[in-house]
């Protein structure tokens, strides 16, 4: 029923700007050239031209690998990493006697490591795959050689295959739409996968093959296409049809795009240009920008230090092995420690080529202090981010129901970033709003209409200090019984027809007329109840069709040349079917600001019936002026600065001379070819616009999401600096920016506006260049004042708001302003920027991230924010209602803006200390390590022979002291969520960097060779000579390996215990277990044959663990290597706390037993509390 | 929930403890994804503090009695004999003295009892300044051959003592090669004191690194002599002098043990050593050193243990007191907000 409706429609009359639009001549002159050569020869796949030119079929592949290329490529990848290289590089001398340890004791965690990050590799890549084999396995149906319609797979699809695409299926290729079920050939399109616009595209097929209707009127169709080649450019494509021996010229027009959506449309009939990677949606499948953390690349740096630290150590070693070697033989040819007979030797020990030997020994070196390079680091860092964002997405406190969108970490690079923030650059529209519009308020005929307050006027009812009466406004709805999606309206003055008693009833039928007439919605009729829906542009629309249905002007029915209301009639109050005939439409754009119809009525009267943005609608008023566009001009200003969006609603009466002799000039402008053919249509358009009749106002209101000023409120309190950047007016803007509490009224406002008599008398004398001057002065004038402004109020605490516009920030954007503009918008505490495009949101982005050298975060709703998301460092995507395309972009994405509170309070706190602390412990555990391996060194005259077993050396890593710092990186929390949001200064410890700044990252590998350094001198002077158990045994090389191990793997696992705020059961199993595993690992190596075990055999079981020394001895050695961060740490939280140790402590103390008490009854599980 | 009791009872509880198993399986899923996992939350306040320095320090200090006792009550002689052993007109030219074979190494020297000495009583000798450590000397060894004899032909990292005249060397290696081969001997009065020089080496490396069936082949045949020569007739499980030598020393300055005296030797004894200076440290000057000493159960004479625990014991006491008197005159008050507020200025940590 619907689909022969919507048939009979040509909506090509609907859009008389977009639908004859012809690309120009001389790009279809370039046809058959370089760069548009490909030939499609339509219905005709397999004949013998189109195989020869070998294009791809449809098959598409996402993955980065495949089985064939998988392990070399994924290999390639890993070993791009300067730390694996090191690693390989190693990996590969290790087979030379160079080697101070065996082969297989290095390249065992080596490969476990590259192993682990492969495997990960490839389940993400098996991942991707699955996707690819859905999408190449979807049906569509094929036109074949029984001239019938088959299913078939979308990777058989081949270049000149004829199609057929019902509703709501996605287009399989880029195909040239032939015909569409409406007999005009137009089809509607959904792009949201695409470009992220929700609104519906129409395409139009061309004239000559739109009448090809049925599946077998295919039979005789071919046609040859020439085209442009493949390219990424989604907004242009030119082609030629050869049909009969007649050439047409193809555009955009008749493109459909792979991925995007039939919508509204029974079907289509179309044919495949291009095909799998060469569709344009797949040409423009690059990856999006790749971001990584501070930390991480702080992290690089300090890979660097190592290995630096890495080369001196081993040159410092070189250097003295060249030297002890050398002296082995003097000048006299007597030999000084004949014990290694340096007479008769190999070239790594010859006293005769002590240089050469250095240089040997240096490459030794590099891998036996290779230990100081943490292996394992990325890929713990790699598997803790997972998990980290596993509790990001399981966070039911940032679930939305009514959505049923979770957060989600679409990239989990940039957790511990979310911690370091330092300003956030957000939209408005979507984002702060719901981007729901509701129908509010209007003003007709100079009366204002509407009771209801919204939340920004409540705010500046407030501000005001007014009290402010119950809101009864919003109830309006709840009375009602039923709440009207898009209809907030309140006025028994006007409502249930109450209108027709009000003075000016006609002027208030007229507006509301305009409000059900001049629109593109469509209507649809649910069947069963009768009641109807609009599909409509955008909301606004929406909203307004909606208000004129609730007041009585029920829009039912739209026909290719009319509209029809239920209207109810003035005097009987009966409903009566009013028709009218639609002649045109002029269609709204960015440009104009405005949207008109010209539809005739009942009566034979010709009216233009027009709504648009007050800027434009006023000055094309008839000048015979109504008496109350004054009040209405002053109610608009009102209903701005309650936040509501306004636009002005007008009409006039047309003669049929006038309409006649315009429309013969709007065809002529439309139907011209040369290039300014928009510009003509406009002033086309334009003349026809003039002189008419207010009627009033409308406003709308997008609504505040919920929790937006507290979330506000707290992320100030956390010193973040909030930006919003937002294409609304300065009045709304503003508006908004009190209702969300980022302005305040202790705050002292800047604004920069262009808005002056000079500029604007310049500007309508239409001279740029002194325009443009005059606007750069005045920019740099008003920033300085500004500044001055700042600077008078230094030391007081008085807080600045900055407000600038569009027109001004381009200016302010420019290369001379940008520096002075940016240190007046980070001395104010927020900043609002109003009229501004999304190129600019992107510009303020980067001004900000590359001026202040902090943490940017974007966060955006729409297609228009894209560019701002991937600019800033992180971006996040709020999932609602403007399709999925910023949330596509973003890192995060999240339903509501005020779950972003917790994303940074908490989530981001956490991760920040979480890696933070992890990269520094991973550090602190392989400099106290690897140094004990330098310090035995120094003892046995430098020659490279490691203190250890090869096996305890290679299990370091990986087995002893891996888990509890991926315990740590997983779960450690200073304080909990709670407190992080009760207490967000907290919040600062990122922004500042205080966990990892160079003071603390020198000073926990400052800790690290304390520790090596204790470790080591402790237990060879307490061993010194003596024998070590009653039956007289000594310390040889075995027992003191296993002793300063032993005192090893205990002190980087306690120190791990005491540097941690939050012990479970898993840190106390992956912390005590691994200490135990050392010693199991011990007992069962040792167990093993001598050959294998070599120094390792029965050595505890034997020899350390009868022995009351070995445990006195690792007692008291721990100890003191923990003692320094303990002391440290205990002074500092005493006299010097961080943040956290404050929260802490109060904690503690303050509310032991309460804080116990309600924690458990939240969690419902008993909070034990460290206590003495 | 309306169910025959009876019958199916034992079916209700087999299903409520795998409800329950499964029940707390995802109670702990729902615990670890939502970070709510009971936990401890350790806080560095200072009455913890305090008592930890308190507490270790009142442990440490004990056991740092008892440990420096027990050091304390080994009575140990230390003789250094590598310069008095070398004949006067020698001197100078220690190497051409203990190069020349001709000369007789006898040494001996009479050494007093301090006192009362336990058996029994440990005779070690002491080396500085050589590197068993050394990585070439570490690997100079095959311990295949050591356990399995001459059945393992690979033996490529003994070089250069691996073969001699194109025969394969058991033992092989640097480390084997240069066996010390200083004898000592001791008497009270007339009467020999016997040394036991069973039992030195650890019993794993006896049973189960050197073999029962594998004898010193081709050995200290080279042109350069190293140290001491072998039995060719006992099995090397047996050679214990080797067995010890071979398990390398950690740094350069090391005792070995060479034998016990299992007899008690009273205060104010003299006892006469005779030895055999054969051993070349002269060389690479260091010194030889020899060591009677007795054993706790602490094992040998050093008080480094016994004071570290104690000056580590006494600093922390000393420390809580500091920390104590501070946080007394200097109290931080935590239930203020000031430190919480908004003009929070960094902190360097």
């Amino acid at each position: 029923m619907t689909g022969r409706r919507k048939k009979e429609i040509r909506f090509s009359r609907l859009y008389s700007f977009s639908c004859f639009r012809s690309s120009s001549r001389d790009e279809h002159s370039q046809i058959g050239q370089k760069g548009y050569s490909r030939v499609v020869y339509c219905n005709d796949p397999d004949s013998a031209e189109q195989i020869a030119l070998r294009y791809r079929r449809n098959y598409v592949s996402t993955t980065k690998y495949n089985a064939l290329n998988f392990f070399p490529k994924s290999l390639f990848e890993q070993f791009r990493r300067v730390a694996n290289i090191y690693f390989l590089v190693v990996a590969c001398v290790s087979f030379s006697p160079l080697a101070p340890y065996s082969a297989s004791s290095i390249l065992g965690p080596l490969f476990l490591v590259i192993g682990a990050t492969m495997a990960k590799e490839a389940l993400e890549d098996w991942r991707r795959m699955k996707q690819d084999v859905e999408a190449n396995n979807r049906k569509v149906k094929v036109y074949d050689r029984n001239h019938k319609f088959q299913d078939t797979r979308w990777k058989k699809l081949r270049v000149g295959d004829l199609v057929k695409v019902h509703k709501d299926e996605y287009f399989p290729a880029d195909l040239l739409l032939l015909s569409s079920s409406y007999d005009d050939g137009i089809c509607y399109v959904e792009t949201t996968n695409l470009d992220g616009e929700t609104n519906l595209k129409v395409k139009h097929a061309l004239d000559f093959t739109s009448s090809l209707h049925e599946d077998n009127s295919f039979q005789q169709f071919k046609a040859v296409i020439k085209c442009e080649d493949p390219n990424d450019d989604l907004y242009t494509f030119v082609g030629t049809l050869y049909y009969d021996g007649q050439q047409y010229p193809i555009s955009l027009q008749q493109l459909l795009l792979r991925d995007s959506k039939l919508r509204n449309t029974e079907h289509v009939y179309g044919v495949v240009v291009f095909t799998g990677h060469e569709t344009k949606v797949m040409q423009n499948a690059t990856d999006p920008p790749s971001k990584r953390s501070k930390i991480e690349r702080k992290m690089d740096k300090i890979i660097y230090i190592l290995f630096s630290v890495l080369i001196s150590v081993s040159f410092i070693g070189s250097f003295f092995f060249g030297i002890n070697t050398e002296k082995d033989i003097d000048r006299d040819r007597n030999v000084k420690r004949w014990y290694l007979r340096p007479d008769r030797t190999t070239v790594f020990y010859d006293p005769d080529r002590s240089a050469l030997a250095a240089l040997f020994h240096f490459l030794t070196g590099l891998l036996l202090y290779g230990y100081l390079i943490p292996i394992s680091l990325y890929v713990s860092i790699e598997l803790v981010k997972v998990l980290q964002s596993v509790f990001i997405n399981q966070d039911p406190d940032m679930y939305y129901e009514e959505t049923d969108r979770p957060a989600h970490a679409r990239t989990s690079n940039l957790n511990e970033e979310l911690g370091q923030v330092d300003t956030i650059l957000s939209d408005k529209t979507g984002t702060l709003t719901c981007n729901s519009m509701d129908f509010v308020k209007c003003s007709v005929a100079g009366v204002a209409y509407g009771r209801g307050m919204t939340e920004v006027e409540r705010a500046l009812a407030k501000r005001k200090g007014d009290v402010v009466a119950h809101d009864d406004g919003n109830t309006s709805a709840d009375l009602q019984g039923k709440s009207i999606k898009g209809f907030n309206f309140n006025d028994d003055r006007i409502m249930n027809g109450q209108w027709v008693n009000e003075p000016n009833a006609d002027t208030i039928q007229n507006f509301f007329r305009v409000l059900a007439l001049c629109h593109t919605a469509i209507p649809e009729v649910n069947q069963e109840t009768g009641e109807i829906a609009y599909e409509a542009e955008s909301p606004d629309e929406a909203a307004f069709v909606i208000a004129a249905r609730e007041l009585g002007f029920e829009f039912f029915k739209r026909t290719q040349t009319s509209i029809s209301l239920h209207e109810i009639d003035h005097t009987s109050g009966r409903k009566i079917d009013r028709s009218f005939t639609l002649l045109h439409v002029l269609e709204f754009s960015s440009a104009r600001k405005r949207m008109s119809v010209i539809v005739e009525n009942d009566e034979n009267q010709l009216l233009l019936l027009c709504k648009g943005a007050d800027s434009v609608m006023f000055e094309r008023l008839s000048n015979d002026a109504q008496d109350f566009e004054a009040i209405t001009m002053d109610h608009i200003k009102r209903y701005s600065e309650a936040g509501l969006r306004t636009l002005v609603v007008a009409y006039r009466g047309i003669s049929k001379e006038e309409f006649r002799s315009w429309e013969e000039e709007f065809m002529k402008a439309q139907t011209s070819v040369s290039a300014d053919r928009d510009a003509l249509v406009e002033a086309a358009a334009d003349k026809i616009e003039k002189d008419l009749i207010l009627l009033g106002a409308t406003a709308v209101e997008d609504k505040l999401q919920k929790g937006v000023p507290e979330c506000i409120n707290k992320l100030e309190n956390a010193g973040i600096k909030i930006w919003v950047i937002t294409g609304d007016k300065m009045e709304t803007a503003i508006n908004i920016g009190y209702a969300c509490s980022l302005l305040r009224d202790d705050m002292k406002k800047i604004v920069i506006t262009l808005d002056s008599p000079e500029i604007n008398d310049l500007e309508k004398r239409g001279e740029k260049k002194a325009v443009a001057k005059a606007s750069s002065a005045s920019i740099a004038n008003q920033i300085r004042e500004g500044k001055l402004q700042l600077s008078s109020c230094e030391g007081n605490s008085i807080s600045f708001g900055l407000i600038i516009d569009g027109k001004s920030l381009s200016y302010a954007l420019s290369k001379n302003q940008e520096d002075s503009f940016l240190d007046l918008a980070i001395n104010c505490a927020s900043v609002i920027c109003c009229r501004s495009t999304p190129k600019q949101k992107a510009l303020v982005t980067r001004l900000v991230k590359k001026g202040r050298g902090r943490t940017t975060l974007a966060i955006g709703d729409g297609a228009n924010d894209v560019g701002m998301l991937q600019e800033a460092d992180i971006g996040v995507g709020i999932s609602g209602v403007e399709g999925m395309q910023a949330a596509m972009s973003s890192d995060f994405s999240i339903a509501q803006f005020r779950f972003l509170e917790r994303l940074l309070l908490v989530h981001g706190h956490w991760c920040y200390r979480r890696i933070s602390m992890m990269i520094c412990y991973f550090f602190y555990k392989n400099i106290a390590f690897g140094f004990t391996l330098f310090w035995f060194e120094a003892h046995a005259s430098f020659s490279g022979q490691p203190a250890y077993n090869d096996w305890y050396m290679s299990f370091y890593n990986v087995f002893f002291t891996s888990l509890p710092v991926i315990a740590l990186g997983v779960f450690d929390q200073d304080v909990s969520a709670r407190f992080c949001l009760k207490y967000p200064m907290l919040y600062q410890e990122g922004v500042q960097d205080v966990l990892f700044s160079w003071p603390r990252i020198i000073g926990w590998m400052l800790n690290g060779v304390i520790s090596s350094m204790i470790i080591f001198f402790f237990t060879t002077n307490s061993v010194l000579h003596q024998s070590f158990r009653k039956d007289g045994q000594v310390v040889d090389f075995e027992v003191l390996g296993v002793m300063m191990y032993t005192c090893i793997i205990w002190t980087v696992n306690c120190q791990m215990a005491v540097s941690i705020n939050y012990f479970t059961w898993i840190q106390h199993f992956f912390i005590w277990g691994s200490i135990a595993f050392w010693y199991a690992f011990l007992v069962i190596y040792g167990a093993i044959s001598p050959t294998t075990s070599t120094t390792a055999y029965q050595v505890l079981v034997e020899a350390c663990a009868p022995s009351p020394f070995y445990w006195l001895g690792t007692l008291v050695v721990v100890l003191s290597s923990l003692l320094p961060y303990f002391l440290y740490r205990a002074f500092q939280t005493e006299f010097n706390p961080m943040i956290h140790d404050v929260i802490q402590r109060r904690r503690l103390s303050s509310s032991e037993l309460e804080t116990s008490r309600d924690l458990s009854k939240k969690t419902g599980y008993s909070v034990i509390i460290f206590k003495i | 929930m309306e169910m025959d009791g009876r019958s199916s009872s034992s079916a209700v509880i087999e299903a409520d403890s795998v409800s329950l198993q499964q029940s707390r399986r995802s109670k702990f899923i729902h615990q670890f994804t939502q970070q709510s996992l009971p936990a401890c939350k350790p806080v560095l306040s200072p009455p913890f503090v305090i008592s930890v320095f308190f507490v270790v320090g009142l442990i440490f200090i004990p056991i740092g009695i008892v440990a420096l006792h027990a050091s304390r009550s080994v009575v140990e002689i230390v003789y250094r004999y590598d310069g008095e052993c070398v004949p006067e007109p020698y001197r100078s030219n220690k190497l051409a003295y203990i190069k020349d074979d001709s000369i007789s190494k006898n040494c001996s020297k009479s050494l007093k009892i301090p006192k009362h000495m336990k058996a029994p009583i440990y005779i070690y000798y002491q080396l500085d300044n050589y590197y068993q450590n050394h990585r070439r000397y570490v690997k100079s060894r095959n311990d295949k051959q050591l356990l399995h004899g001459l059945k393992y032909h690979d033996a490529s990292s003994c070089h250069p003592e691996d073969a001699n005249h194109g025969h394969p060397i058991v033992p092989c290696g640097l480390i084997a090669w240069s066996l010390f081969n200083d004898t000592y001997s001791f008497s009270r009065g007339v009467v020999d004191l016997k040394v036991n020089r069973k039992n030195i080496a650890w019993k794993s490396d006896r049973e189960h690194k050197f073999g029962k069936q594998v004898y010193p082949v081709n050995f200290q045949n080279g042109t350069l002599i190293g140290g001491a020569n072998l039995d060719p007739n006992i099995p090397l499980s047996d050679q214990e002098d080797l067995i010890v030598w071979m398990r390398t020393s950690a740094l350069p300055t090391f005792r070995k043990l060479y034998g016990r005296i299992e007899e008690d030797l009273d205060a104010d004894d003299v006892i006469s050593v005779n030895l055999f200076n054969n051993y070349n440290t002269y060389s690479f000057s260091g010194s030889k050193k020899l060591v009677l000493s007795t054993s706790t159960w602490l094992g040998g004479h050093n008080d480094f243990l016994g004071i570290a625990y104690i000056s580590i014991g006494t600093s922390l006491i000393f420390i809580a007191f500091v920390f104590l008197l501070l946080h007394v005159n200097n109290p931080r008050p935590y239930g203020d907000t000031s430190n919480l507020s908004w003009n929070w200025k960094p902190i360097s940590s």
